[in-house]
């Protein structure tokens, strides 16, 4: 993963300042920095969006494409996860360099995503023939800190903003089946994205933990912990990050802090998206060049 | 060509241009903060992100190091979900390979690279939407990004594409018009000089009509130098704002 070196005195002076609940930017150890969110930024997906969090910049790419359902669900359509750890983000990542971190955090969002996250139900057309499939492509192209959060952020607003295109079965007197495409462009399926959870990353440095860690303070940390939270407060998933070890009372604490600012993180990123929603289709796309 | 009708008797294009117009082009300097240098180019739909990297010391093996200048490595890479049907890889298969070998030779022309012997440039772009003209797109993009990089170069490299359809030559071809299957010109300008740093033909086209093809090329790629120029210097100015001077 990309990071950066620092001395032993600029360690210590994170660290000090973590104890103190003032790190290096100004934040308290439960802020997040500023995040910028836009949808639909790239045309020919089905739904898109960017988030900037600081230095990190992620761009998701949903494509809804038709495919038979799985065999051990016929009635559900399935999303697959990609991402790419472009060489835009760091040199290291050229060639080969970024697929084992892009595996890594692709079966994260897998795991997070197993079920009831989304209806996977309205993503069927006819049972153990036709369903859609959505595929869900990261694209990494600034990496400041907080990949999991900012990625996990940028896939749900993807998510809201994804419309899939209305299709009918009609069936002859034969039994063949035909699949139909609405007339009317704007008759599409939505995703409800209610219950997607958001990943909150808790950096476990010197004796506190802090939310949305940068690069330098992801040096300092030995550990931390991933932790999935609904927009109720529900933790769907868990999983402990890095070389060093956590003892288990920190991990307790940890999950409850995560709890707390998922909940807002989620209530932030629900307003911010209905917002951009209600400028309608004829507002300014800023996209790279703002 | 049957179905589609690529000129019309009006001599207006499929959207609605002229044979030697180009579609709009917006572009950034400076899009990203970790990078040396970084640019963003939209040319009607197709965009694409460029990021530079260096001069720095040569990574990996210390023999691909060249005694008299500096190596330019090059990586073309493009979205998986940049074009109409999803990509399975977004690099490594083998257009995007020739791609960044074509940029490479393009900038190998264009940087001075000896003044930084024994080390290595990175130049890495990225397609985020795919539109016709990719190759044009990312030059530009990467001349941008190698000017904000501050790499001494030669000259801006400008890009375009050309097309031949009806006895006319078409400047800057979109997806539409680059599926019909015509031929095809890629060509890199250096504007100043009026050299050429790339130039690339597919299918058949009579030598009689390359003349024609390749100044309705050479014509654009200078408009686009007049656009990129613009950029730059309205980059310079805005940075120059705010240092304060």
């Amino acid at each position: 993963m990309a990071s950066v070196a620092l001395s032993e005195a600029e360690k210590v002076y994170i660290v000090h300042g973590v104890q103190e609940d003032l790190r290096v930017d100004g934040r308290g150890c439960e802020d997040y920095r500023y995040v910028e969110v836009e949808t639909d930024v790239v045309s020919n997906t089905s739904g898109s969006a960017r988030v900037k969090l600081g230095h990190t910049d992620i761009l998701v790419g949903v494509k809804a494409e038709m495919g038979t359902p799985k065999l051990e669900k016929p009635n559900e359509g399935y999303l697959e996860f990609f991402v790419d750890c472009s060489a835009n983000a760091t040199p290291e990542f050229e060639g080969r360099g970024g697929d084992d971190l892009g595996t890594e955090i692709a079966n994260t969002l897998y795991r997070i995503f197993n079920k009831s996250s989304v209806d996977l139900k309205s993503l069927c057309i006819s049972p153990r023939e036709h369903c859609w499939i959505l595929y869900v492509d990261v694209l990494l192209l600034e990496c400041g800190g907080n990949l999991f959060d900012t990625i996990c952020i940028a896939v749900k607003a993807a998510l809201f903003n994804t419309r899939i295109p209305r299709v009918r079965v009609l069936e002859d007197e034969e039994g063949s089946k035909d699949i139909e495409l609405s007339d009317d462009p704007y008759d599409c399926i939505r995703l409800s994205v209610e219950n997607v959870p958001c990943i909150v990353t808790l950096c476990k440095i010197g004796y506190r933990h802090v939310v949305d860690a940068t690069l330098q303070e992801e040096a300092c940390s030995l550990a931390s912990l991933l932790v999935s939270v609904t927009s109720t407060g529900v933790v769907t998933c868990m999983r402990k990050v890095g070389k060093g070890s956590l003892d288990p009372e920190s991990v307790f604490e940890m999950m409850e802090t995560g709890k707390r600012v998922g909940k807002v993180l989620h209530a932030s990123l629900q307003s911010v998206l209905h917002k951009e929603e209600s400028l309608g289709p004829k507002r300014p796309k800023v996209g790279f060049l703002g | 060509m049957a179905g589609l009708e690529l000129l019309s008797d009006q001599g207006y294009r499929v959207d609605g241009r002229r044979a030697g117009e180009l579609r709009k082009i917006q572009a950034r300097m400076g899009v990203f903060a970790q990078a040396d240098g970084s640019a963003y180019i939209e040319q009607g739909n197709t965009k694409a992100l460029a990021v530079v990297y260096g001069p720095h010391e040569i990574r990996g093996s210390r023999a691909r190091a060249l005694p008299d200048r500096a190596l330019v490595n090059c990586q073309y890479s493009s979205a998986t979900f940049s074009t109409g049907e999803r990509k399975r890889r977004p690099h490594g298969d083998r257009k995007s390979c020739e791609m960044g070998l074509q940029l490479r030779q393009t900038f190998e022309a264009a940087i001075l690279t000896q003044l930084h012997p024994r080390s290595q440039i990175d130049i890495y772009v990225q397609v985020l939407q795919a539109d016709g003209g990719t190759y044009a797109a990312c030059v530009n993009a990467a001349t941008l990004a190698v000017l904000d990089a501050g790499i001494p170069m030669r000259d801006f490299v400008c890009a375009c594409s050309a097309g031949f359809v009806d006895s006319t030559a078409l400047a800057d071809l979109s997806h539409v018009e680059e599926a019909a299957g015509g031929p095809q010109l890629a060509l890199a300008l250096l504007p100043a000089s009026g050299q050429i740093a790339l130039l690339e033909m597919d299918a058949r086209l009579h030598e009689d009509h390359l003349e024609q093809v390749l100044e309705a090329a050479a014509q654009a790629a200078r408009d686009v130098h007049t656009l990129l120029d613009h950029v730059v210097r309205q980059h310079v100015c805005e940075a120059s704002v705010l240092l304060g001077d």
